[in-house]
């Protein structure tokens, strides 16, 4: 039993240091890409290729002037990076982070809990982060903060309605909600046995479930909460030092949790092409499964990131129509199409 | 109406097509220009590591001159003054004493001789007025400072160390020394 608390507790420790890591390197690789696809260099100065530049960021942030408006609401003013903060990190409690290692005989889940309502937990976790973003944009008692959350919190209503739809359609298909077993269902890749990855499947679904997570996760085109040239910051226009930091912190784990969530849902998670046919012992898949599944999560930041340097944001009713007029009954659709399609080639 | 360039686009204000309206087209367009970018060669010099080649006309901070046995050759006449148009340069100027053949070489010399680097506006006019080819623009820079005082500079900084010379080849060329000769050119008297 103690045993068995030692490695979940090494398991979150870990999992904790990889997402605060992933978030800082994120704000690293942010810089990078923004600056070559401006056909600049980015920050370069900072250790080989600027690669310190996180740590002097955080030192820069620690270390400036702590700022709570006079008017502000001071308790609310603080628990909303917080909440911004916890809910980004606890999303990650359930991603399957990889598949079994045995160790001593004694098999090790890299995963911390498998909840069998694990998508419904993300989601709901998820979406408790704009409680974050609207508490800290209220307790501001500054009309942009204010403008910035409102927005916010319509713009996530809107989203995950549409992307709820269009996870039941996965759902169907998979029948099951636990990550771990709709990861299971991708197992095999091609090879000897041919399994397709989820998005080979639910193309539809794939691309419904990437739009509304970039607007869950308020990036460009849908960062109006934030849209700097019309609302200064957003809801983080009076935040400075760290708990700015936060607030960006979380925006950068949000968006690894929710790579990491496209890549389980939609591109087999841990599973790689021709993974049963190559002869490896069962630890060998299992890291390079672990490693195959941080390339997709990295593709998929990297994507955010391509994808917020290319376009320019959504006038606000245009995101709106857009989610309530074409995402919706792209998603119904979509279920609509899938139950038909199952029921014609008797998958039920 | 024609327009005056040519260039001028009639627009109006057309129903998006459907291909429009779906985004996805005109995003994948994107995505993959800014993919091109991303690996496109980058034009940053990296500065102190890396410097930029200056041009070769490039008016940098001037230098006073002196003459192959080291004397001075500003004679404080003042043209270069007249000549300023950012009125940049004063001078006040003294008798060479005797004895002093070796420090001036004309009988007259400059016994301070300030351009204020604030208001200079490096066009060379200062160098283009010189009868004596005393005063030369360089591919030097003027460095940064905190205070305005700093950015007058006097003789200690401007006329060159007798051991280190600096080279003004690159701004008196054999054309410019020829063309300094043809006395008609007012300035050039
Ligand atoms: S370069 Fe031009 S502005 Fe500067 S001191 Fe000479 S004449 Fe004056
Ligand atoms: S630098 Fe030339 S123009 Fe100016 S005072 Fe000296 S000799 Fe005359």
């Amino acid at each position: 039993m103690t045993s068995f608390f030692i490695y979940k507790a090494i398991l979150v420790v870990v999992v904790f240091g990889i997402m605060l890591m992933a978030a800082m390197y994120s704000t690293y690789l942010e810089r990078k890409v923004a600056a070559f696809i401006q056909d600049r260099v980015g920050p370069n100065r900072a250790g080989p290729f600027g690669i310190l530049q996180p740590l002097a960021d955080g030192i820069k942030m620690f270390m400036k002037e702590e700022i709570i408006p006079e008017v502000a609401n001071k308790t609310l003013f603080i628990v909303g990076p917080c909440i911004a903060m916890l809910t980004a990190i606890m999303a990650g409690v359930v991603i399957p982070w990889g598949g079994e290692l045995v160790i001593n005989g004694v098999p090790y889940v890299l995963q911390i809990i498998d909840f069998d309502f694990g998508l419904l937990y993300v989601f709901g976790v998820v979406s408790l982060g704009v409680y974050g973003i609207m508490i800290g944009g209220w307790a501001s008692n500054n009309k942009f903060s204010l403008f910035g959350a409102i927005r916010a919190s319509a713009q996530m209503i809107s989203y995950e309605i549409a992307m709820g739809l269009s996870i039941i359609a996965l759902i169907m298909m998979t029948g099951t909600l636990s990550l771990r077993e709709i990861v299971e269902f991708q197992a095999g890749g091609t090879g000897s046995t041919w399994n397709f990855w989820n998005v080979v499947y639910q193309p539809l679904g794939f691309l419904l479930f990437l739009v509304c997570a970039f607007a869950e996760c308020n990036r460009t085109p849908f960062d109006l909460p934030e849209s700097e040239t019309e609302l200064v910051g957003g809801y983080h226009t009076e935040y400075s030092s760290m708990k700015l930091g936060f607030y960006l912190f979380a925006e950068y784990i949000n968006m690894f949790i929710s790579s990491a969530v496209i890549s389980t849902l939609y591109f087999g998670g841990t599973n790689f092409p021709f993974m049963n046919d190559l002869g490896l012992s069962q630890n060998a898949i299992t890291i390079l499964g672990t490693l195959a599944f941080f390339i997709k999560i990295g593709f998929f930041v990297f994507f955010y990131m391509w994808i917020r340097w290319t376009l320019p944001r959504f006038r606000y009713d245009q995101l709106m129509y857009l989610g309530w007029r074409v995402l919706i009954p792209l998603a119904i659709a979509n279920v609509a199409i899938t139950g038909l399609v199952m029921i014609l080639t008797d998958r039920i | 109406m024609k327009s005056l360039t040519g260039r001028a686009k009639v627009l109006d204000n057309p129903k998006m097509t459907f291909k429009e309206r779906i985004y996805l087209p005109a995003i994948i367009g994107g995505i993959t220009i800014t993919l091109r970018h991303l690996f496109k060669r980058k034009a940053t010099i990296r500065y102190p590591e890396e410097k930029r080649t200056f041009s070769p006309v490039w008016r940098g901070m001037h230098v006073l001159k002196r003459d192959d046995n080291g004397a001075e050759r500003c004679t404080a006449c003042g043209l270069c003054a007249v000549a300023c148009p950012a009125e940049a340069i004063t001078m006040t100027a003294a008798e060479r004493k005797p004895g002093e053949e070796k420090l001036y070489r004309e009988e007259k010399y400059a016994a301070t001789y300030e351009i204020n680097m604030l208001r200079c506006i490096f066009c060379g006019l200062c160098e283009e007025a010189c009868p004596k080819e005393a005063i030369f623009l360089t591919d030097r820079l003027v460095s940064t400072d905190y205070a305005r005082d700093g950015f007058i500079y006097g003789k200690d900084k401007l006329v060159e160390p007798v051991d280190k010379r600096v080279d003004v080849s690159k701004r008196q060329t054999p054309n410019v020394l020829e063309f300094k000769k043809i006395k008609h050119y007012r300035h050039n008297r």
